[in-house]
């Protein structure tokens, strides 16, 4: 505490940010004004702060003029904070003698008065001055890192981040919900805008998957409780019963040949439920883990009653000696130790009954664009041949409506980024199949991306019409002879300039991307944050795009906006090297913003411990007295407000600290 | 040889400031955000029959073309069925900014003369103001003699099905405080509503 | 029984006084009492609105005024633009707080007043979410069984200010006409489409088209009657058959309010419900329901 006693005496920096803060706020009026303050030595308003030379300034003037507190007013301390911290460091004061004023989110950036946000950042900086002079000195605390990470949703995006850290010595547990990882990408045909077979890429990576000895693979299975802090986190996983043994089944499927239902009779999920399935069954051929499992719901087994008992078990006579069928499975939970996670739990596609007027569910002639795949593909319903709902009819009109929920503010407000292209990719697919007319009806072409441009060339050489207008309805009714029959669609040609009713015998609706409807869940699971839409915040869009606010935890993929395949596996690059960066230094050094409890004051009123969300406070009965995990404390300050014997206090946070800041700020006028 | 029209526009052609007062008029700001995909030409019904497709009247507000707008059937088109309202993916407002364009082409008595629907609009306005009620059969009978009396003679089965069948009144409806509603039209008259754009909201929506 | 401010509109007095005549007596058998508004005026509706929206607002909140002199009740607007214009002023006084001094300052040299407050409801809505369907068929007398009824709309109890029904594929009225024993046409496509508005009386062409489409498609899909919720509506679709056969073809169908239909479900006599006002006679009525059965 020697340091406190000291006289004190405070370098103050304003930055101009170039012109974000410079064009709104007078920087050298601020500084000429913070310099008259008590306690200022130094006063200086600088282009770049956080550049180089404005950090070596920092070390530079704390040798020179014997600064031992310095404030910086520039951005947001998410961004810089770090930074000027390090470069007090650098000048050989303790990290904590320093405060950040945001003069550019919280002033420049949000005023249009260049007056009144030249006095705003006047005021905030005089509070900080007030602030930083009751600082006190301390020490960030070491973490050890677990090395093993979680892998939340077995989609491209999990499978690419699993392979990429197994292959590099990582133990990985991949975490799926369904009962094969593949994601969607396992029911699309084909991938834009290369048009390579989407199995043929997806399937190697997903055996891979399935034998890689660094990898857990739990499907059928979902993560319910999540606690600990980075590097340390418990994880508990309930793995839905298969009915099924894995490791003894060995994927024959002789049990589904011989189920009691001689025709599949349920409706099959891969396809979209444009086929049947029975009780017993694999999701699709290549499904990983290759296993099968049984749909209590449907099978006779689950529904025996003294009256009708039509179950033979004929599967577990097939299955024979290798004993895999087990009816009496339990949900299990499985207690795992991770020191990171990386959500990729991707998105659901669009429900087209939201948008009425396009007639999904009421016509059958009206498609998702995710049946289409599922038609198209050569393992699909219909083996490939493109018919309609009544199995013989192939169309020979098609219409395509892009931008189905989204962009729309009635449904969704954002740009799908992918339905543009995989449009395309269909309307391609569906002539090859047909041959039909085909028309794509968009509001614009988006198809920023790497041979992008050129296939939609492709397809505009092919002669597939694009019509730009969105469509208004699609109806059953006739008015021309040409249209009895027929789906019609009316439809705004904007290019033409006319209104016109196409007809045409099949619809396909390009739904759009959105978060899943369990979002929040997993949002509240892994203490992250959403945005308006619902998607996984990103801790900064551009510089940290796989970063959430939870430090440990990291996100990929669909979870955190629309994005194509490419972008996908890339993204679950990044967020595998981020988890890497951690393993393998080891350790990270925590922030020392963490509350304490001030044992001889605490009355054991135990109000703080429910409200702690990250369940860092515990109670000590023997001694009636709450304590605080350090390690698990994240310095939100909740408990600190709520203690009524005010016996919580929070580094960096101490009342002494905010009175003064308020009183800095009080004081200007 | 047939007499060819100026397509081209210059800037000279545009009322500047246009888009921004009709954008200005309470229900009508959306149109800022619209992005032009047709949605409105697309739903529709009466689209069939109009000069500018509703897309193309809402950019033409936008870029100021206010006299080719003002001009537009398509404003005199429009039924009020607020399909457009409904479906717009931008919740722009076209069927109120459509009231909004006919207001003002009356008031600039820039519609086409003669063009029955304006007509009507005011004659309706005209009876409702000065009787408090709108006598439909009168109504019609009084549009019909001031666009085109010929077609007022072609009506003469329908007038006599309707007085056949009850439905057609020889006399003028009307309200017992013509005055009354009179006073309240003269205080509107006397408020210049353009002016009020600081009146503060006085409570909360209902719901 | 349940009491309800009455604003019959404009209409309702003239072309399309047999809405009111079969409305009266459908409410009051199921114990619905009306009050029609003192001295209440034109609503201020579509073709007002395109001379001076402010005003139009001012005639509809006159109105509004005097119901809420009769005490927080419910207003009943049985036809759909006055349905759609006294809202739209609601909508406006809460939205736009320069209109709602101008409303204030007119209403002020009535000695009138209006909170804003007081909730404007089609009969359609009323008898379906408030009286209820089981209370509907209870008064049910004559079923009317195998009548295939082809339900429409109209736009403006819908759009854009639906609050008791789906704005793309209302079903409140389907429901309604099952429960009196009607035959509904499953997803009528044009429920909700336009038909022609006043434009019927201006510009006969687009109008009368509107009005054809519907007919047409009504028949195609095998409906005996149309039943509307609007006299504008059952004008333009009942009026100007000549007009249309000599345009295009004869779609000769019966249009009937909903309420007539009722009436005739509850054993009401087809004249005191107005029916003989309609262009296309609703004949011949099966016999089950034509005989009057004495109330």
């Amino acid at each position: 505490m020697e340091m406190n006693q000291k006289e004190i005496r405070i370098g103050f920096y304003v930055c101009h940010c170039g012109s974000n803060i410079a064009a709104m706020v007078d920087c050298p009026d601020v500084a000429k004004y913070v310099g008259t303050l008590p306690n200022v030595v130094l006063s200086r308003d600088y282009k770049y702060m956080c550049s180089d030379p404005g950090q070596e300034l920092i070390a530079k003037d704390i040798a020179e003029h014997k600064l031992n507190r310095i404030v910086v007013a520039s951005c947001s301390p998410l961004l810089h904070e770090h930074t000027f911290r390090g470069a007090v460091e650098a000048g050989g004061v303790n990290p904590f003698f320093f405060h950040m004023v945001n003069i550019r989110e919280h002033d420049s950036w949000v005023h249009t008065d260049r007056k009144e946000a030249t006095e705003k950042a006047k005021g905030l900086s005089q509070a900080a001055i007030a602030r930083v002079a009751k600082h006190k000195k301390l020490e960030q605390k070491k973490v050890p890192i677990h090395p093993d990470v979680l892998v939340v949703g077995g989609g491209i995006a999990g499978i690419h981040a699993a392979m990429t850290l197994a292959n590099a010595g990582k133990k990985v547990y991949l975490v799926e919900r369904e009962p094969s990882i593949g994601g969607h990408m396992a029911k699309f045909d084909k991938t834009f805008p290369t048009l390579d077979c989407a199995a043929c890429i997806l399937t190697p990576k997903m055996s891979a998957v399935g034998s890689h000895p660094n990898i857990t693979l739990l499907s059928y299975s979902e993560v319910t409780k999540m606690s600990g802090y980075v590097g340390n986190y418990d994880v508990t996983v309930k793995r839905k019963p298969r009915y099924i043994n894995e490791d003894l089944c060995t994927g024959c499927q002789d049990c589904i040949s011989h189920c009691v239902f001689k025709e599949p009779k349920f409706a099959d999920e891969f396809n979209e439920n444009l086929s049947k399935r029975r009780p017993v069954y694999i999701p699709f051929p290549q499904a990983t883990p290759q296993v099968v499992l049984i749909d209590p719901e449907v099978c006779l087994n689950f529904k025996r009653s003294v009256l009708t008992d039509k179950c033979k078990k004929t599967c577990v006579e097939a299955c024979g000696e290798k004993k895999a069928i087990d009816f009496t499975q339990k949900e299990t939970l499985l207690d795992i130790k991770v020191g990171t996670i990386i959500v990729s739990t991707g998105f659901q596609t669009f429900d087209a009954k939201r948008i009425p007027q396009y007639g999904y569910g009421k016509y059958p002639g009206v498609y998702t664009a995710l049946e289409i795949e599922r038609l198209v593909n050569t393992s699909g319903p219909t083996g490939g041949h493109v018919v309609l709902r009544d199995g013989k009819t192939e169309p020979k009109s098609i219409g395509i409506i892009h931008c189905v929920g989204s962009r729309d503010k009635k449904t969704n407000r954002w740009c799908s980024r992918v339905c543009c292209m995989y449009s395309m990719k269909l309307a391609h697919l569906l002539k090859e199949h047909t041959g039909a007319e085909v028309y794509n009806f968009y509001i614009d072409m988006r198809t920023p991306g790497k041979g992008y441009e050129e296939f939609y060339d492709k397809l505009l050489e092919e002669g597939n019409h694009f019509i730009r207008g969105r469509v208004g309805e699609v109806t059953d009714w006739a008015f021309t002879k040409e249209e009895e029959g027929k789906l019609v669609i009316r439809v705004e040609d904007t290019l033409a300039g006319y209104v016109r009713r196409i007809p045409v015998d099949m619809v396909v609706l390009a739904t759009g991307i959105e978060p899943h409807s369990d979002s929040n869940d997993v949002r509240r699971l892994f203490n992250m944050s959403c945005g308006s839409e619902g998607f996984f915040l990103e801790r900064h869009p551009k510089l940290a795009p796989v970063n959430t606010f939870n430090d440990g935890i990291y996100i990929a993929g669909c979870c955190q906006g629309p994005r194509d395949i490419p972008d996908t596996v890339a993204q679950a690059g990044a967020a595998a090297a981020e988890c890497m960066a951690l393993i393998d230094k080891g350790h990270i050094e925590q922030e020392p913003n963490t509350a304490f409890v001030l044992a001889d004051e605490c009355c054991g009123c135990k109000s703080c411990l429910p409200l702690c969300p990250y369940t860092a406070i515990t109670f000590d009965e023997a001694l009636g007295k709450a304590s605080i995990n350090e390690a698990l404390c994240k310095g939100c300050g909740t408990c600190v407000a709520a203690c009524p014997s005010g016996s919580i206090v929070q580094n960096l946070f101490d009342d002494e600290e905010i009175f003064s800041e308020i009183k800095g700020v009080l004081a200007y006028e | 040889m047939a007499e060819l029209l100026r397509t081209i526009k210059y800037e000279s052609d545009r009322v500047k400031g246009f888009g921004r007062e009709v954008m200005s008029v309470p229900g009508c700001e959306q149109l800022e955000s619209c992005i032009q995909c047709g949605t409105c030409s697309g739903v529709c019904p009466l689209s069939i029959y109009m000069d500018s497709t509703p897309r193309q009247v809402m950019e033409l507000v936008r870029s100021d073309f206010k006299n080719e707008v003002l001009h537009s059937r398509t404003i005199w088109l429009c039924a009020s069925c607020y399909a457009c309202t409904v479906e717009c993916p931008r919740q722009i407002r076209i069927t109120d900014i459509m009231y909004e364009l006919k207001q003002r082409a009356i008031h600039e008595g820039v519609y086409p003369k003669k063009f029955p629907i304006p007509v009507l609009a005011k004659e309706f306005h005209k009876m409702a103001h000065n009787h408090g009620r709108v006598t439909e059969n009168w109504l019609a009978t009084w549009m019909f003699l001031k666009t085109n009396w010929l077609a007022a003679i072609g009506m003469w089965k329908l007038g006599l099905g309707l007085f056949m069948r009850g439905r057609f009144s020889l006399k003028y409806e009307g309200i017992k405080r013509k005055g009354e509603l009179a006073r309240m039209m003269e205080t509107v008259d006397n408020i210049d509503i353009d002016k009020l754009t600081d009146v503060k909201p006085k409570r909360k929506p209902a719901h | 029984m349940v009491k309800y401010s009455y604003f019959p509109g404009c209409s309702l007095k003239g072309t399309g006084r047999a809405y009111e005549e079969s409305l009266l007596p459908v409410m009051k058998a199921l114990d619905i009492e009306l009050e029609e508004l003192d001295d209440w005026n034109c609503c201020g509706a579509t073709a007002y609105m395109a001379v001076d929206e402010v005003k139009a607002c001012v005639m509809a909140s006159r109105n509004l005024a005097i119901a809420e002199k009769l005490g927080h009740r419910e207003l009943m607007a049985p036809c759909s633009a006055c349905y759609l214009v006294l809202n739209k002023t609601k909508h406006y006084i809460h939205e736009s707080p320069s209109v709602h001094h101008v409303l204030d300052e007119a209403l002020k040299v009535a000695n009138l007043s209006y909170s804003g407050n007081i909730p404007v409801k089609h009969p359609l809505d009323v008898l379906v979410n408030t009286i209820g369907l089981d209370a509907i068929k209870k008064r049910v007398k004559n079923p009317l069984k195998g009548l295939k009824v082809a339900p429409y709309y109209g736009c403006q109890i819908v759009r854009p200010y639906s609050t008791f029904d789906d704005q793309y594929n209302p079903t409140t009225m389907d429901r309604l006409l099952e429960a009196i024993g009607c035959t509904v046409v499953k997803d009528f496509p044009l429920k909700t489409r336009c038909c022609g508005g006043s434009l019927t009386g201006t510009l006969p062409e687009p109008g009368l088209l509107c009005s054809y489409i519907i007919l047409k498609e009504a028949l195609k899909r095998g409906a005996d009657v149309i039943a509307t919720v609007c006299p504008l509506c059952q004008f333009n679709l009942d009026g100007y058959h000549d007009k249309i056969e000599a345009k295009w073809e004869s779609v000769r169908i019966p249009t009937v309010y909903f309420t007539q239909l009722m009436g005739l479900a509850f054993g009401m006599n087809e004249r005191e419900l107005g029916l003989h006002r309609g262009f296309i006679p609703m004949k011949p009525l099966p016999a089950a329901f034509a005989q009057p059965v004495a109330t």
